[in-house]
């Protein structure tokens, strides 16, 4: 069977020289031939290394830990435990700042989770701190571990997500339902899932009197920067983090977390550099997670397949000392048109580490939710999925109001259906066997992220020799940053990408925000954007008013900047190169600065989404009830797109964890214990090669005018949300049986046949 | 306790005195030899971000103690391209986007390497998914590797021919 024929590129719009171009990526050859230099692969002379004890209790005290054992074992250095822990310049039991969690960094003798650090010891070298660390042999005072509704603590949060309310509601709900032919009421439960990025947390820390240099994977580096410093009683500019490359961040390397902190602690101590990096294991409890949901969809529909009210409840389990909360509910303000929707989000408390943003943090399990739901509205109605989705197609943004910037969503429903060749699809469930008699089914989801902004700064130089530097401190963890920034520099500077230098992954840079929140491409590009103009807007200056140019006068006419040349705006055969003008007025480079910018009424007047319709096909062995998904199509808008190559991959990946959500992610606590039954990468199933045989995106071509200056949306969570949906009303299709809980399980459908 | 092994390592003979018999092929590598290509994923054999060949095999690194590697012969991500020349499974996968983040590219790589080598899955990409499923790729950049990896299959056919004839 050959492999499915790669889709052709959807018509893009060349915007000036480069931008929009399928560009390979520029750190391509650094990663295929292993000298990409990931934080654990420093070295620096006189390295120590660390390793946390980890507690194995998820709610107590440690009573005895054999300090002497450890610290006798040949070549451990030193055992910090909170009986020895060098003092830290800010309360780890306080918040710092939005991103700044209550963490653990051995402040006391007690346990709030499993896996939380409860010694760090340091050794020549790795086997011997490991080993260090295995002889400290903790004892404890253990109290009953809450690991589930039953025994957690209820609460009212005061704000979900990240600063998100906890509850939302537009219109008269109850009257939505007294007025509905038909309610649709139903369950869903999304488990625990860690982000697992292939590279497991880790920092080398090296200290110069009061600086320190930390080489680390970071997704935010100078909001990082400024809380170290917090916590190490420094100045900022004393803080240097290094992160050209992220082995994955998925939302979990933005936070600061406890072990870091201990190993950088370790190595102003000891007056060594210091390397940690967690285990595999040690990953599961302080570095966040996305966190379980407990969801009660309500859905309450009139004769045409129309919706009257939408209500959807949320529990979502944070740990016993922070605040977290996966904003589950608050996926269903967006999708669909409904005259009354209500989102509410309940808080319960478990002893656990605290969960944390995780790609597409509460679209995920939200959308997971509220997609199966409208597949069991389409049943009860009668409907096709597809139809019953256009049916409730909104025109304007649900509950405000607001027209979208751009919508592009019935082209992604109507060539997504294409593509996967969705007409003809039986209505009832159970219908399509394959050749080997596999039950076969279709399901539909519509995916969906928002297009939030962060601040950001960049500067960019123009260098005498025709070519340019440009700088900002973002993130590249895998989305291809390092690649299409260069392409919106290289735009706004009319020069070939080639010709532009990028510099970025140093927290000294001007400020690139936080790669997160599918922001980082907009807000870091925006700023880049703007850093270039101001150079050509200097540059054109100095062309336009010295009579020697042939630019001169040229003012009131203006000027574009390509291909290195300054071009009159009439008449591009009067030109001029960058060299010869730098060249003439004598000046060694031009230096530019920008910052993210768009008009802050237009984001107010506007709606703004990305926006997508994934198409699944399952097959499931009706004796033994394994399921494959076979087949995913998304069709995704999501205005201009800097790069193809790139935003295909991301729409890939985006799939496969869909797929994972769907099929595959779970971490499993031992209810006596609170002890994660399977934290490692064999029994927490992520999906593999063979697993994700057929993913197919298209490139819906889109045009804002409005998201901001660069027409730019997210692409790096999106493919998440519609895909959960996809697969499972594709396995209601295949087998009849609706299983509400995820992942959907083999036991689950043998049990329900 | 002093232990000492030579092995060649990317062609190079190397004698290593080794400080602790607990040191893993991956741990040597990437804390004494400077090779830092191979990535420690998981430790434990289930993630395939450290796979090297070994006597042409490829294998786990992080399973393998450097004491057993006595006499054998090693070679790493680093020891792939021929000078500035790509293998063509390295060329592959930056043209198919084959990677995102890049940490489990080496190993992806070198199992790659070691998959054409053993010649057992052709052309068929449902036999490359299954035989590169060793190696776990959280981006989820599996479209991409599977297509370079056939892709490189069909470069290293032309190859051996023109070299045959």
């Amino acid at each position: 069977m050959p492999l499915e024929t790669p889709a052709p590129i959807a018509p893009y719009r060349r915007h000036g020289s480069n931008a929009g171009q399928p560009l390979t990526r520029r750190d391509g050859e650094l990663k295929v031939t292993g000298r990409a230099t990931y934080a654990a692969d420093n070295h620096p002379e006189g390295m120590l290394y660390a390793v946390t004890a980890v507690s194995s209790i998820a709610r107590g005290r440690v009573t005895f830990l054999d300090v002497a054992a450890a610290k006798a074992h040949p070549g451990v250095v030193e055992v910090l435990t909170p009986a020895n822990r060098p003092p830290l310049a800010h309360d780890p039991d306080k918040k710092l700042g939005m991103f700044g969690f209550r963490i653990e960094v051995l402040q006391d003798d007690s346990v709030r989770y499993v896996n939380q650090p409860i010694a760090l010891v340091v050794g020549e070298t790795l086997e011997a701190a490991t080993e260090g660390a295995a002889l400290l042999n903790p004892r404890y005072e253990v109290e009953p571990a809450r690991t589930g509704l039953d025994n957690g603590e209820r609460y009212a949060p005061a704000a979900i997500g990240v600063g998100g309310a906890p509850r939302t509601a537009y219109g008269d709900v109850e009257a939505g339902f007294a007025a509905a032919d038909t309610i649709v009421e139903a369950d869903y439960a999304t488990p625990t899932q860690f982000h697992n990025a292939m590279e497991p947390h880790a920092v080398v820390a090296q200290w110069d009197g009061d600086h320190v240099t930390l080489d680390m994977p970071n997704q935010a580096l100078v909001m990082s920067r400024e809380a170290y410093a917090a916590w190490f009683g420094i100045a900022p500019e004393n803080v240097l983090i290094r992160s050209p490359f992220l082995g994955g961040g998925f939302g979990s390397k933005a936070i600061l977390n406890g072990p870091q902190i201990l190993a950088i602690l370790a190595a102003r101590l000891l007056q060594r550099p210091v390397k940690l990096a967690l285990t595999r294991s040690q990953m599961y409890g302080p570095v966040g997670h996305r966190g379980r949901t407990w969801q009660t969809l309500r859905l309450g529909l009139d004769g045409e397949g129309r919706l009257t009210a939408l209500h959807h409840r949320s529990i979502a389990a944070t740990s016993s000392f922070e605040d977290f909360l996966e904003p589950a509910a608050n996926a269903s303000l967006y999708p669909y048109a409904s005259p009354a929707i209500l989102a509410e989000t309940h808080g319960l408390r478990l002893d656990i580490g605290t969960p944390g943003p995780m790609r597409a943090p509460g679209e995920a399990s939200g959308s997971a939710a509220l997609e199966a739901a409208m597949d069991e509205a389409a049943e009860a109605c009668g409907m096709d999925p597809l139809d019953f989705r256009l049916a409730n197609y909104a025109q304007t943004e649900p509950g405000t109001g607001r027209p979208y910037s751009s919508k592009a969503l019935r082209e992604c429903y109507a060539e997504g259906a294409k593509r996967f060749g969705w007409a003809g699809r039986p209505l009832q469930p159970r219908q399509m066997r394959d050749e080997n008699g596999l039950l076969v089914g279709w399901g539909v989801g519509t995916a969906l992220f928002p297009c939030p902004h962060f601040p950001a700064q960049a500067r960019a130089t123009l260098r005498a020799d025709g070519t340019a530097l440009v700088e900002t401190a973002g993130a590249d963890m895998g989305q291809g940053a390092w690649t299409a920034l260069a392409q919106i520099a290289a735009e706004a500077l009319g020069l070939d990408p080639d010709q532009v230098e990028f510099h970025s992954g140093v927290s000294s840079l001007p400020d690139g925000g936080v790669a997160g929140g599918s922001g980082h491409t907009a807000s870091a590009g925006l700023a880049l954007h703007n850093a270039g103009e101001d150079v050509i807007a200097q540059l054109a200056e100095l062309a336009i008013n010295d009579p020697a140019s042939p630019l001169f006068g040229a003012g009131n006419i203006g000027v574009v900047a390509r291909s290195g040349r300054l071009r009159r705006r009439d008449d591009e055969t009067r030109s001029e190169t960058y060299v010869d003008i730098l060249t003439r007025v004598g000046r060694g480079a031009v230096v530019g600065t920008g910052r993210m910018a768009r008009d802050e009424e237009a984001a107010r007047t506007w709606a703004m989404y990305s926006h997508g319709a994934v198409f699944a096909e399952v097959k499931v062995d009706p004796e033994l009830g394994q399921v494959r998904a076979t087949r995913l199509v998304g069709a995704f808008a999501a205005g201009r797109l800097v790069n193809p190559r790139l935003v295909r991959s991301q729409y890939y990946g985006g799939m496969i964890w869909g797929l994972s959500f769907a099929l595959l992610e779970e971490a499993v606590a031992d209810r006596r214990t609170g002890r994660i039954m399977n934290a490692d990468l064999a029994e927490y199933h992520v999906p593999v090669s063979t697993d994700a045989p057929s993913v197919d995106a298209i490139l819906v071509p889109e045009e804002d005018a409005y998201v901001n200056p660069l027409g730019i949306k997210g692409v790096g969570e999106i493919g998440v949300t519609g895909t959960v949906g996809a697969i499972a009303n594709a396995v209601w299709h295949a087998t009849g049986v609706r299983i509400r809980r995820f992942p959907i399980r083999m036991e689950d459908l043998m049990t329900r046949r | 306790m002093s232990l000492s092994i030579s092995f060649n390592i990317n062609g190079q003979p190397r004698t290593v005195e080794l400080d602790d018999p607990r040191i893993t092929l991956l741990d040597l590598l990437r804390e004494r030899l400077a090779l830092t290509g191979a990535k420690k994923g998981c430790d434990r054999g289930q993630c395939g971000a450290c796979t090297v060949l070994v006597d042409g095999r490829r294998i786990n690194s992080c399973l393998a103690l450097a004491v057993s590697l006595d006499g054998a012969a090693v070679t790493t991500i680093e020891g792939l391209a021929d000078g500035e020349r790509l293998h063509p499974v390295q060329a592959a996968f930056i043209a198919h986007d084959g990677f995102q983040c890049g940490f489990c590219t080496p190993g992806q790589i070198m199992s790659a390497v070691g998959l054409l080598a053993e010649g057992q899955a052709g052309d068929d990409p449902e036999r490359i998914r299954e035989l590169m499923s060793g190696n776990i790729c959280r981006c989820g950049a599996y479209r991409g590797i599977t297509e370079a990896v056939l892709d490189a299959q069909k470069a290293l056919d032309g190859s051996n021919r023109e070299n045959a004839a």
